[in-house]
């Protein structure tokens, strides 16, 4: 436990030095990016992760931060940096979303949960492109911020630390509680959950509802970062695919499996996007996709839960950590099981912990 | 005595098919209750009408005075009626701990009570070693066990136990009884539906036999056991041939033989 404290305070340490120590614009530029996603993607995991149902249009709450700070901004004229105030505004807008978004959506499970979440996505992007106050397909520009170039990124990076910061506690205070046990029993079998009285839809809309108001809240940060958005960039299918990579790659529905994947595979595309020779980032894009059939494939799980089950085998040599109580039939839910032959009986002697 | 449970002439039809032909049981309070009935009787569907699972097309169930037809079957959960299921449903990838935790009603100060009782409960049913274990890692049997014991937990009045004995080996199935039996001597009411005619007539002390979707027979295990009808449409012309020695012509009093019973 005190392990894992000094842990955590030494990367949070690390990440509030970073762009003190690399202060190129270049190189915060990376940082502010992976600080985006290391929210959206755990924002992403809170809903999604616990409760399993998949959700392909985050976008949809990231797209609408991104245009409702601006058209906030444009309308009510506000200049400079007390733009940011607005930003609990923002998250509210997104929790409205989430509401209705959740209420049509959640009546329905799995794949088709995941076939609505696009649809959603799709109408959000259209209305982008035609209504007129979203400026069509030229999108939104955000007033400039009065910052000198480089106290720029790190200021952004600050913010979209705090976020990350924020969010993860959120995720992890989820993990530990009875609402993300509720959660968990709802991903594993809903219909049993709710016969044990658990309030489903309430629970799950209220999953929705904080991922919402975070990925709108982020989607702000980034519209003020990078000065515009277009229909296209706010709502861009492949940032809600990145983003469900990210969580599957890092470990889905574990609290740090996210973040390990945001700070991992942003970074590697914002590089490989921006190196010449690799024209015009369709790179990128092909080893994302690779990037996910590997995941898929070999470790459907993510790297922290499969890399801490290797862990867990170096330190006992092969033998089960804990006694299985019985082989299960399904690999892929077998987890603790890692192997060993099962006593039928609650072991006697045998219960090696 | 009153009954507790109650379902008054639940109809419910999928298209074509009745599955429930007005389905009329009681289960008093404080007893062991068995429903039987050959496959497709509609015992499981009653089980399902009964906790909010399925709507009935006509009909109500009562608990104790209280109509609760069609409510949700976490607002059945919470009037004080819990179920298993015919093929056990657990929280695989929860720990079995958590598996408890899922149905307990309890906020953060009652944290450490809540724990101790799904240990004692998980204790009771003899399956606390593997708390810390995924319950997806569970047999067959510690996960019937499992699923008896997280009903517990929320203390409900009645407890609807679909098959508790199916699949579950004879030793297992003695210990399931004798934890019935324990928990119905302080004062658990129960309803049960199961195969194992042994373990039925050993264990309730009313019987009510379901045929094509209605219950046409009710009473104690030995007037269930020696009724025609009941031997003719579920126990079926083998076991008649059987036991053919030990059987009474005559069906209970007050009670009307189907029309044909030509077999």
């Amino acid at each position: 436990m005190a392990i894992r404290v000094g842990l955590l305070i030494a990367l949070l340490a690390l990440a509030i030095a970073f762009p003190q120590v690399f202060t190129n614009p270049a190189v915060t530029n990376y940082g502010v990016f992976a600080m985006i996603f290391v929210t959206a993607a755990s924002a992403w995991n809170i809903f999604s992760g616990n409760s399993g149902y998949i959700s392909l249009g985050n976008a949809v709450f990231f797209g609408s931060g991104a245009y409702a700070l601006g058209l906030m901004a444009k309308g009510w004229n506000v200049q400079g940096a007390t733009v940011f105030d607005l930003l609990p505004l923002v998250g509210l807008i997104g929790a409205g979303i989430a509401v209705i978004f959740g209420l049509i959506a959640l009546h329905v499970r799995r794949h088709t949960f995941i076939v609505i979440t696009i649809a959603v996505f799709f109408i959000f992007q259209l209305m982008a492109f035609n209504f007129s106050f979203t400026g069509g397909s030229s999108g939104l520009n955000s007033p400039f911020l009065t910052w000198q170039p480089v106290p720029y990124n790190q200021n952004f990076y600050y913010i979209a630390l705090g976020f990350a910061a924020v969010t993860v506690a959120v995720a992890a205070l989820v993990r530990r509680s009875r609402f993300g046990l509720q959660l968990r029993a709802i991903r594993d079998d809903e219909d049993r959950a709710s016969g044990l009285g658990v309030k489903t839809m309430r629970v799950k809309l209220t999953a929705l509802v904080i991922t919402g108001s975070i990925t709108a809240m982020i989607g702000g940060v980034w519209f003020y970062y990078i000065n515009q958005v277009q229909p296209q960039t706010g709502f861009d299918p492949l940032w809600d695919l990145q983003i469900v990579l990210m969580a599957f790659l890092g470990g889905y529905g574990s609290v740090s499996g996210p973040v390990l994947g945001a700070l991992i595979i942003e970074p590697g595309s914002l590089w490989l996007n921006t190196q010449p020779q690799f024209s015009g980032g369709y790179l990128s894009e092909i080893l994302l996709g690779l990037i996910f059939l590997f995941v898929v494939l070999v470790m459907p799980r993510g790297i922290i839960p499969t890399g801490g089950e290797w862990i867990k085998r170096l330190r006992t040599r092969g033998r089960p950590a804990v006694v299985p109580a019985a082989v299960t039939e399904k690999v892929g839910v077998a987890v603790a099981a890692v192997g060993g032959t099962p006593p039928l009986q609650p072991p006697a002697k045998d219960g090696g912990q | 005595m009153t009954a507790l449970l109650r379902t008054e002439g639940i109809k419910k039809a999928y298209g074509g098919v009745h599955a429930l032909t007005g389905a009329t049981i009681s289960v008093d309070e404080g007893t062991i209750a068995g429903l039987i009935g050959p496959n497709g009787s509609g015992k499981t569907t009653l089980f399902n009408v009964i906790t909010g699972y399925q709507r009935p097309d006509e009909g109500q169930v009562f608990f104790g005075d209280r109509v609760i037809t069609s409510l949700a079957p976490e607002k059945v959960f919470a009037v004080g009626i819990g179920r298993t299921f015919q093929l056990t449903r657990i929280f695989p990838r929860l720990t079995v701990l958590e598996n408890m935790l899922v149905a307990a009603q309890h906020n953060r100060s009652q944290r450490h009570t809540v724990r101790r009782r799904a240990m004692e409960l998980l204790e009771f049913v003899g399956i606390h070693k593997h708390a810390d274990l995924l319950a997806g890692s569970l047999s067959y049997g510690q996960r019937k066990l499992l699923e008896l014991a997280y009903v517990l937990i929320a203390d409900p009045r009645v407890i609807l136990l679909d098959e508790p004995a199916g699949g579950v080996n004879p030793t297992l199935i003695n210990l399931i009884a004798d934890r019935i039996r324990e928990l119905n001597s302080q004062g658990k009411t129960f309803l049960i539906v199961e195969h194992n005619m042994e373990f039925v007539m050993g264990l309730c002390s009313s019987v009510s036999v379901l045929e094509s979707g209605s219950c046409v027979v009710s009473g104690p295990p030995e007037m269930i056991r020696t009724d025609k009808r009941v031997l003719d449409a579920y126990l079926g012309a083998d076991f008649e041939d059987d036991e053919a020695g030990q059987q009474g012509p005559a069906a209970s009093p007050g009670q009307e033989d189907p029309s044909d019973v030509t077999s």
